[in-house]
């Protein structure tokens, strides 16, 4: 690995941890179209910045950059409180038209700016390296590794100091209020945070891109955990990841490092969303699949304890009569069959006492219907589950 | 170029009558579609969704190597629905909120259409150059091909739409009684849906994937402040996508530092700002006048109701009081009085007022009256 390398791999894990921490607490207060709000609409501040500056890099610049994106969401909640719009149509007129007047900017000015509506956008983080910082003549490293560091620094410092009140506030903004942790202040404290870390991003990975780093690893996390702390760890521990991987995909690919940062991370939810435990689609659609049968066998018992007739009871009655397919008639048999629920002899099906006992519980539960009892009462019977 | 030198040329000149034609189309059926998006609480779908096209333009790109803006569109279509139908299955299949499911796929198959262009510019055929107008769009390379596949799509989109006028109008303001009256609810949903994605594809040439979802908001906003009736609503809204389009054209066109897409945009929002402000039944503004005169109104009548107190105490009702007996009470200025003097509720003579028998009566159904005046 040669320096400007392990440069790149530094700058890019760096970027996916400052962004990781803020993105967790967007994602779980369901906010997480600020960013996407706020990365558009830096690109006047972005703009005019440097126009007074003259560097992209310099920290007038990020915080006027940054003071726009505090202003798009302020904007966003002055016209969502008119009421004459909902908030997501509120975000989607604020941040076009303020990027629209950043593209204009530039288009104007084309002479005077050396900055470009793509280098916004999507960044270039094999340049990064050779943007260096130098004190008195003296070799410090890329610029931008050193803003992002000093951000990740503040980030964490404040998540430090800050977590039970952050905490309290995502979760409980009325428990945080009577508290005394103003949620107002919570939430202005969280969106600067937010804009800074995406202008300090920008020029690493672009603005859409910082999006993707925000909004992705937290996510994932999501599916994996549901604790604070644990999917704080996870999502910095996934950011990290696919900077790295997705640098070096970009290296065999000889593509855009932060476009293939984001394929890895793209394709690290989608297995996470497919094969997450309990939240992942797979299990959802399994666990949907075992309720399934298991309401058909609830039913199914229900019908035999209505009837004593033997006709009623003969098992090839099961298809007509309640209206199953025969794999499924098949299969809630079995079930019944392996959970000692019912016996059949010469064809005809008759309850036995565990199956009495479960089908009467189960009436009172229907009847009544005191929530979730019937998981319970499914661990206390089931050997099997559907 | 200036503003009225285009509108000379705009019916000679063959490239800017097909621009203009274009972007007009584009800003109707975008208003028009851009209705239902906002109506269903779906604004950044289109956001969503615009971004999600590019992985598809990219590959359609790949596979074919042909420039066509036909066959790059279709591969954007179908990366487009492609996203759409993740970002449902995220919604309904695990526990992740509606914004973190758009915002995902928004930025991760940006990142992947990112990474695919990228490559497409490392490889040997040197065709690739102007796939990256799709990031902003470029409706000067619009041709009359491209602006008959929009005429013939929004012609389709309306003939699609007074079919099922009903059952969108249903499915939109109640959908769980549109199931219960047996429409297939799933078909409509996804019969909509797909259109607001076509819409989407067709704009990308011309106004870029970041500003599309404002094309498709804009005008429909700015549309639902003036009506509440669907279906004023969706003509205002194509009414001022067009407008939005044609207007933004020819101000690009009359400079030419000024890409079209943003200045559409721009005067998309200033329509936006506009209907805020002053539409008559919702707008800031008159709301505000309506507010100011509600308030003076009540304040004149709380005055009304004091002089009404001290009156009745008298058998003569217009027995003269001087103006300082209402100092307890805070609620009146000269300016008030005179205003009560021109409605004849009172008279006023020097330093003193008296009640009338018309301020009298007035004053006497303020608690019981229902008709307003």
């Amino acid at each position: 690995m040669t320096n400007p390398q392990i440069e790149i791999q530094l700058i890019g894990v760096v970027v996916a941890m400052a962004c990781a921490i803020p993105g967790v607490f967007l994602v779980l207060r369901k906010m997480s179209l600020i960013s996407d709000a706020i990365s558009h609409s830096i690109l006047p501040g972005i703009v005019i910045g440097f126009f007074i500056t003259q560097d992209l890099n310099s920290p007038l610049l990020i915080l006027l950059a940054a003071l726009t994106g505090v202003i798009t969401v302020v904007l966003v909640e002055v016209i969502q409180k008119t009421g004459l719009v909902k908030e997501d149509t509120a975000i989607g007129l604020v941040f076009p038209s303020l990027f629209s007047i950043g593209v204009i900017l530039i288009a104007k000015n084309a002479n005077d700016v050396h900055l470009d509506v793509d280098a916004v956008l999507l960044g270039e983080l094999a340049f990064a390296p050779f943007d260096r910082l130098f004190i008195s003549g003296m070799d410090m490293g890329p610029k931008s590794l050193w803003v992002m560091g000093i951000i990740l620094i503040i980030t964490i410092l404040l998540l430090f100091l800050f977590f039970k009140e952050l905490k309290v506030s995502t979760f409980d903004k009325g428990l945080s209020a009577a508290l005394g942790f103003s949620p107002f202040v919570m939430h202005y404290g969280l969106m600067s945070v937010s804009s800074i870390t995406v202008v300090g991003a920008f020029d690493a990975v672009g603005a859409i891109l910082v999006v993707a780093f925000m909004i992705a690893p937290a996510a994932t996390a999501y599916l994996l955990t549901a604790n604070l702390k644990k999917m704080l760890l996870l999502s910095i521990l996934f950011g990290a990841f696919s900077a790295i991987s997705g640098y070096w995909l970009a290296h065999i690919l000889d593509a855009s490092i932060s476009g293939s940062m984001t394929t890895v991370l793209g394709l690290l939810f989608f297995g996470v969303y497919l094969f997450a435990p309990n939240k992942g689609l797979l299990s959802v659609l399994y666990r949907q699949k075992q309720q399934r049968t298991e309401v058909s066998l609830i039913t199914f018992l229900l019908h035999l304890n209505n009837h004593s007739e033997e006709n009623e009871r003969h098992i090839n009655h099961l298809n007509e009569h309640i209206n199953w397919q025969k794999v499924r008639s098949k299969t809630v048999v079995d079930l019944a069959l392996k959970n000692n629920m019912i016996s059949i002899s010469n064809n005809i099906v008759s309850l036995t006492e565990k199956g009495k006992e479960f089908t009467n519980l189960a009436l009172k539960y229907i009847m009544t219907n005191k929530d979730e009892k019937i998981e319970y009462m499914k661990d206390d019977f089931f050997l099997f589950r559907g | 170029m200036s503003i009225t030198e285009y509108f000379e040329l705009v019916f000679t000149d063959y490239t800017l009558r097909t621009i203009t034609l274009g972007t007009a189309v584009l800003g109707a059926i975008c208003g028009m579609l851009g209705s239902f998006a906002v109506l269903r609480k779906q604004s950044l779908l289109g956001d969503a969704i615009s971004h999600a096209a590019l992985p598809g333009i990219a590959i359609a790109f790949l596979i074919t190597g042909a420039k066509d803006s036909n066959v790059l569109m279709l591969g954007a279509l179908v990366s487009g629905l492609i996203g759409t139908f993740w970002i449902r299955g995220i919604i309904t299949k695990t526990h992740l909120k509606s914004d973190t499911a758009l915002g995902l796929i928004l930025s991760l198959f940006f990142g992947f259409g990112m990474l695919l262009l990228t490559f497409i510019q490392k490889q040997p055929n040197a065709n690739q150059a102007g796939l990256d107008k799709y990031l902003f769009g470029q409706a000067a390379t619009l041709v009359e091909k491209d602006v008959t596949i929009m005429v013939i799509v929004t012609g389709i989109c309306l003939i699609v739409l007074l079919l099922f006028w009903k059952e969108f109008k249903i499915l939109l303001f109640d959908a769980d009684y549109t199931k219960t009256l047996g429409f297939n609810t799933k078909f409509i949903d996804i019969l909509i849906t797909f259109f607001i994605v076509l819409a989407i594809v067709l704009g990308l040439q011309t106004v870029g994937v970041v500003l599309m979802s404002a094309l498709l908001l804009a005008p429909a906003a700015a549309a639902r402040q003036w009506t509440n009736s669907l279906k004023v609503m969706i003509i205002l809204a194509a009414i001022f996508g067009a407008f939005s389009g044609v207007l933004g054209t020819a101000i690009s066109a009359s400079d030419n530092n000024l890409s079209t897409g943003p200045v559409i945009v721009l005067v998309a929002g200033v329509f936006v700002l506009f209907s805020f402000i002053f539409s008559p039944e919702r707008g800031i503004l008159f709301r505000e006048i309506r507010f100011r005169k509600n308030r003076n109104d009540l304040q004149l009548k709380k005055t009304l109701q004091f002089m009404y107190g001290i009156a009745k105490t008298h058998e003569n009702i217009s027995h003269p009081h001087a103006i300082r007996i209402l100092n307890n009470f805070q609620g009146f200025t000269k300016g008030s009085l005179r205003t009560m003097e021109e409605k004849e509720w009172i008279q006023l003579k020097g330093q003193e007022w008296s009640l009338t028998s018309v301020g009298f009566e007035e004053a006497k159904n303020l608690f019981n009256q229902q008709k307003n005046d």
